[in-house]
């Protein structure tokens, strides 16, 4: 400790012995601290810059071969790269995995001038932040990939749609345009080759519902963010009934590498039909959290266990939910599913856009199920009945089964209304919404039964199905027994007191008032 | 406050098109702290729109709102990770503290307490952010020193 101080931190020298390994990068030797296999096991396209180069400076992005991607593209025709593309299998990041060769094929085939192209940078999930890191750490990547596909598709104008609480990823896509307009990578007649484009930033105002694509072009037309009926799709109506192609942040940043590095070397990588790699966010009671960057068809539990290294609090891992809002839980016995786009799907979750956020013991999966439920109420736009109202009803039934006041008939309920909810909403916020219900009770269906029945919360979460009792180690200091707001805790000073069950309102602020470790949950 | 016709001068720096509502609407609340509703009149006559189209989008986001907000903004992430590793306790400490409930202020005008979906830092979970300054993996302990830094900085 005392070695690392003075060395370390005061000498700002790096003190070798204590190195875990030793990397490159682009053949600079760098140091980076690896703990077990946190850096060995990750394969990186996405964040290969991140971290290693200054955002804000162009000629560094430029050192690491940046801009040659676009070279080279203004070079081949747009088919070819479409081929490219195509052979490449690179599919949509945003959670769908539609293929992005074909996306882009449609748009450029559509009747309609001008055309535009849309960065979705609205990265609304909860328990998610990929897209926050590659815009922060390596902005340029995604203007790459974004001039190259406006080359493909015909465009001259694209939007970046990022979200407000991300302000520094503004801040530094917007030096980075700067800077590209300076060296000619933006603007008119871009690298001589006569292709105009531009880039303009637009900050979202905070509506989850803005990141499914006809809600974002609602709102870049300055509308309430709603969804609209597909088809017709962007790629012929998209921006004012313009044909617009909408990517996701991590699929534009893919594009410069495949071009670069060519799609034979990108299929070595990945799953049969999920190729390439894919950044998640690793979040919840992991041990060691952040955005790790792996080949598509890893297992979950090599990412949870190998890279994670499991839980911080060591309990057994119970649960891992994917894909937000939108996904599921997967439960532990599960773990062996490849993460990619067809495996994920069939455990009843969805791969999203790469949350992970992984759950112990303590974590009660009616409470993650209402959780989810609550913010997609919130969220919903309004528009439809069964997204309105269904999830408002949904969520009541959850709310009433975390009280101890549900019915072993309310399961068959959820199970009855969450596909109704599905098929009777317009967009994926609605179409998706039960997943989180579906899942839990496929997976945990006892845990349900175990609140309905036993009236217990084996996670000791849902705090009314809670039972505190006061044991041997009190002291009698009344410290509990100041705190409790229905003076349900009784006793003599120096004495064990006793809480009366009738009074209690289970509200564990007793429980949080005790130094002395007396007060017992079950 | 009185609003005076030059202080909506940069109206001009955006066209009326349309599009222009959401980012007006967020220099307007940049410029203020909040949407003055005698504001969004003049938006809706500078766009040529109906001031309930206005207030439609205005209030469809949440990112916007119509009353003066508190000296200090607190908000406690309710992210996925964040709720699996307490947020609901955290936010309980804080209403404990302030005597308000979320989206609340206090009478004295100097803190807003507000819950959102999700501040995009779900390594450091449980987090809560006083006027943009994050405050990571906190404990109930952590949220009163939090508080007490707040009364510090501004009775002391």
């Amino acid at each position: 400790m005392k070695q690392i101080i003075d060395k370390h931190v005061v000498k700002g020298e790096i003190v070798e012995e204590f190195l875990v390994k030793k990397d490159e990068f682009k053949s600079k030797p760098v140091t980076v601290w690896d703990v077990d296999n946190f850096f060995s096991k990750q394969v990186k396209i996405i964040l290969e810059n991140s971290g290693y180069i200054d955002p804000e400076k162009i000629e560094e992005y430029l050192e690491v071969d940046g801009y040659k991607a676009l070279e080279k593209a203004l070079n081949m025709t747009a088919e070819e790269i479409i081929d490219v593309l195509s052979k490449s299998g690179l599919r949509g990041r945003g959670g769908a995995g539609f293929p992005t060769a074909l996306k882009w094929k449609f748009t450029r085939q559509a009747q309609g001038a001008p055309k535009y192209i849309v960065c979705n940078a609205d990265e609304g999930d909860p328990g998610a932040f990929m897209n926050r890191n590659v815009l922060e750490g390596d902005p340029h990547k995604v203007l790459e990939g974004m001039i190259i596909g406006a080359y493909v598709i015909g465009a001259h104008h694209g939007f970046i749609y990022c979200r407000a609480e991300y302000p520094l990823a503004i801040k530094r896509l917007d030096i980075a345009i700067k800077q590209a307009r300076e060296k000619g990578f933006l603007g008119k007649d871009i690298l001589g080759s006569g292709f105009d484009f531009d880039i303009s930033i637009m900050e979202g105002a905070g509506a989850f519902v803005c990141g499914e694509e006809t809600a974002l072009l609602g709102s870049l037309e300055g509308k309430r963010g709603m969804p609209n009926l597909r088809p017709p799709y962007p790629s012929t109506k998209g921006y004012k009934g313009k044909p617009t192609n909408i990517n996701n942040v991590e699929t534009w940043a893919n594009v410069p590498w495949i071009l670069l590095n060519g799609w034979q070397k990108y299929i070595t990588m990945g799953s049969e039909k999920s190729k390439g790699t894919k950044v998640f966010a690793l979040a919840g009671k992991i041990k060691r959290g952040g955005n790790v960057e792996v080949p598509m068809g890893m297992t979950i539990k090599e990412i949870l266990i190998d890279i994670g290294g499991g839980t911080k609090s060591g309990k057994p891992l119970k649960a891992v939910q994917m894909g937000g809002p939108s996904g599921g839980c997967i439960p532990l016995a599960l773990f062996d599913t490849p993460v990619d786009y067809e495996s994920i799907n069939a455990t009843g979750a969805i791969m999203g856009s790469g949350g992970m956020v992984v759950m112990d013991e303590d974590s009660c999966m009616i409470d993650i199920a209402k959780f989810f439920l609550d913010f997609t109420v919130l969220e919903s736009c309004g528009k439809c009945v069964y997204c309105r109202l269904g999830t408002k009803r949904l969520w009541e039934i959850l709310d009433r089964i975390s009280k101890g006041e549900g019915k072993i008939e309310d399961i068959d309920k959820l199970l009855d209304l969450s596909p109704k909810v599905k098929t009777g909403s317009l967009c994926g916020l609605g179409q998706t919404a039960p997943n989180p219900v579906l899942t839990t009770i496929r997976y945990f269906r006892a845990e349900y039964e175990a609140h309905i029945n036993n009236k217990k919360c084996s996670a000791k979460v849902c705090k009314p199905l809670l039972t505190y009792t006061i044991n041997d180690a009190c002291t009698g200091c009344r410290a509990c027994a100041r705190k409790c707001p229905t003076d349900a805790i009784t006793g003599d000073k120096k004495g064990i007191h006793v809480i009366d069950q009738d009074k209690c309102i289970q509200c564990g602020a007793c429980y949080l008032a005790c130094r002395f470790e007396a007060i017992d949950v079950e | 406050m009185v609003i005076e016709k030059k202080d909506l001068d940069f109206f001009k720096e955006y066209t009326t098109e349309s599009s222009s509502i959401i980012p007006l609407l967020q220099q307007i609340q940049d410029k203020f702290g909040y949407l003055p509703s005698e504001t969004l009149g003049e938006l809706a006559d500078y766009l040529d729109v109906p001031l309930s189209r206005i207030y439609g989008v205005a209030t469809f986001y949440s990112q916007f709102n119509f009353t003066p907000l508190g000296k200090y903004v607190v908000k406690v992430c309710h992210g996925t990770a964040c709720h699996v590793n307490g947020a609901v306790d955290i936010a309980d400490e804080l209403i404990d503290i302030f005597g308000i409930k979320e989206e609340e202020t206090t009478s004295d005008g100097l803190i807003t307490l507000q819950s959102v979906a999700c501040l995009g830092c779900c390594s450091l979970a449980p987090v809560v952010s006083v006027n943009d300054k994050v405050y990571g993996n906190l404990t109930r302990a952590d949220v009163r020193r939090i508080a007490k830094k707040i009364v510090k900085d501004e009775f002391e």
